[in-house]
């Protein structure tokens, strides 16, 4: 990322782009990663509901359990902007969610 | 009364990017995410500087996906009145639709409300501005280090109220200043308290308190990683225990009515949500006990205003 001079700076430091932190990627301070497993998950929201970054992603996509569960949703986690916090694992009410570590 | 909210009423349009950089775990991203799902897009927000502003606008970005100002310590709730009059001026002239809604709300954290910024909030309210004025609060000053405010409780550890044998910890013996009952004496319309641990809840507060005209005031507990001592998984655990154990109790007031929103048939006691958090782990059973009396107290005053016993004893 280059930084403009002063002189290039909107006039009171004003930001144009709404919502532009999306090119700062927080993902890189997660230490532990969630994974949620899709057969576990029963579609129920509480993740994303409480997730400081709305890093958890709610998406139109169907999935079907081995045990012929069917489910309109899935959420998954948008790794680029997950800080790691374990929000998600500690509240999902069917533990579908685990953290591991990150290994680089 | 409609029917109450699920958490399928929630709109999954995000107005607060990621990337901001609140700690992780912060109680008040979750706070400020729904907050935003309610408003919509067409809010102006106003923001001292706390917390909230740093970490949501460091140069040259925002996470805000709304227009949003950074203002001084002092004045979120005045620079809010002169938004909200500058719209009304705006219509009057024809710049601006007549019938187009525009909302305006300061969002300011503890320190912001109960201290600094309290002479302008009373202005804004005393004179009947059509604004919504949000504390989202963590119970001191945290961007600065973890100072007390007017707003930290009894007992808890913060940088200037030190833990050891004479300072036991935030000193002032009674309960902390009642912002709901400050707004209420200026005859606000409406006034609830919230906490993200029910994220329906406070979106349904700030849905209401926006389709009201004039001055209203929600006061958000807002759990801090770094500034409550707890593990950044527990915020939310934390926040939940809080009403739990009626250290906070979530209600609303709206002409004249009191309502808790969140009743607690039997409550847990007050060790169970202190335990969890690094700034009471020096509290001795004497000094929870003088805790749990000043929740006791509190609890049977809602009871009284609610004019029956929604939150009910403690068990075991
Ligand atoms: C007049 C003035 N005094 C002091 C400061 C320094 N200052 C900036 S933010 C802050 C603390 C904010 O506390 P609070 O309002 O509770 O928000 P939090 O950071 O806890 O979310 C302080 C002391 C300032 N910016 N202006
Ligand atoms: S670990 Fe925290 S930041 Fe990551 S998805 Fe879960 S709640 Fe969100
Ligand atoms: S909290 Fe658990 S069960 Fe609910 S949607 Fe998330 S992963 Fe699925
Ligand atoms: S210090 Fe507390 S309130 Fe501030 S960003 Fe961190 S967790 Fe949130
Ligand atoms: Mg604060």
């Amino acid at each position: 990322m280059s930084l403009p001079g002063w002189k290039q700076l909107p006039i009171g430091a004003v930001i144009l782009t709404p919502g532009s932190s999306v090119e700062y990627k927080t993902g890189e301070w997660r230490t532990l990663r969630p994974e949620i497993d899709q057969e576990k998950c029963i579609r129920c929201r509480t993740c994303w509901m409480y997730c400081p970054e709305g890093a958890i992603q709610e998406v139109e996509e169907p999935y079907k359990t081995k045990t012929g569960r069917e489910f309109k949703l899935t959420y998954k986690v948008d790794y680029d902007y997950c800080k790691g916090c374990g929000i998600c694992a500690n509240e999902c009410p069917v533990k579908a969610i685990t953290m591991v570590e990150e290994v680089i | 009364m409609s029917k109450p909210l699920t958490v399928w009423d929630l709109p999954r349009e995000e107005y607060l990017a990621p990337g901001h950089r609140m700690c992780q775990g912060c109680g008040a991203a979750i706070a400020f995410r729904h907050i935003l799902k309610a408003t919509g897009k067409d809010v102006i927000i106003t923001m001292p500087t706390s917390c909230g502003e740093i970490t949501s606008t460091v140069y040259p970005h925002t996470a805000w996906r709304v227009p949003w100002i950074h203002v001084a310590f002092e004045n979120a709730a005045a620079v809010a009145s002169g938004i909200a009059a500058g719209i009304e001026a705006l219509k009057r002239k024809g710049f601006i639709p007549k019938d187009k809604d525009i909302k305006v709300v300061a969002i300011g954290g503890d320190g912001g409300t109960f201290d600094i910024g309290f002479q302008a909030l009373s202005g804004t309210l005393e004179r009947g501005d059509n604004v919504l004025y949000i504390c989202y609060d963590n119970e001191a000053y945290m961007n600065t280090g973890i100072q007390r405010s007017g707003a930290t409780p009894l007992g808890a550890w913060t940088t200037t109220t030190p833990v050891g044998k004479v300072w036991r910890g935030e000193w002032r013996p009674k309960k902390r200043k009642d912002l709901i009952a400050v707004a209420i004496a200026h005859n606000v319309p409406y006034a609830a308290t919230a906490n993200p641990a029910f994220p329906v809840d406070l979106y349904m507060k700030v849905k209401k308190a926006l389709s009201i005209k004039g001055p209203k005031v929600i006061h958000v507990l807002s759990p801090c990683v770094p500034g409550w001592r707890i593990e950044p998984e527990k915020s939310v655990e934390v926040g939940k225990l809080a009403v739990l154990t009626g250290m906070w109790i979530n209600y609303e007031y709206e002409n004249g009515t009191y309502r808790v929103t969140t009743p607690v048939p039997k409550r847990k006691p007050v060790r169970e949500y202190l335990r969890l958090q690094g700034r009471f782990r020096h509290l001795t059973d004497e000094e929870i006990k003088k805790i749990q009396e000043l929740v006791d107290a509190e609890v049977a005053r809602i009871n009284k205003l609610v004019g029956k016993e929604v939150i009910g004893p403690v068990e075991g």
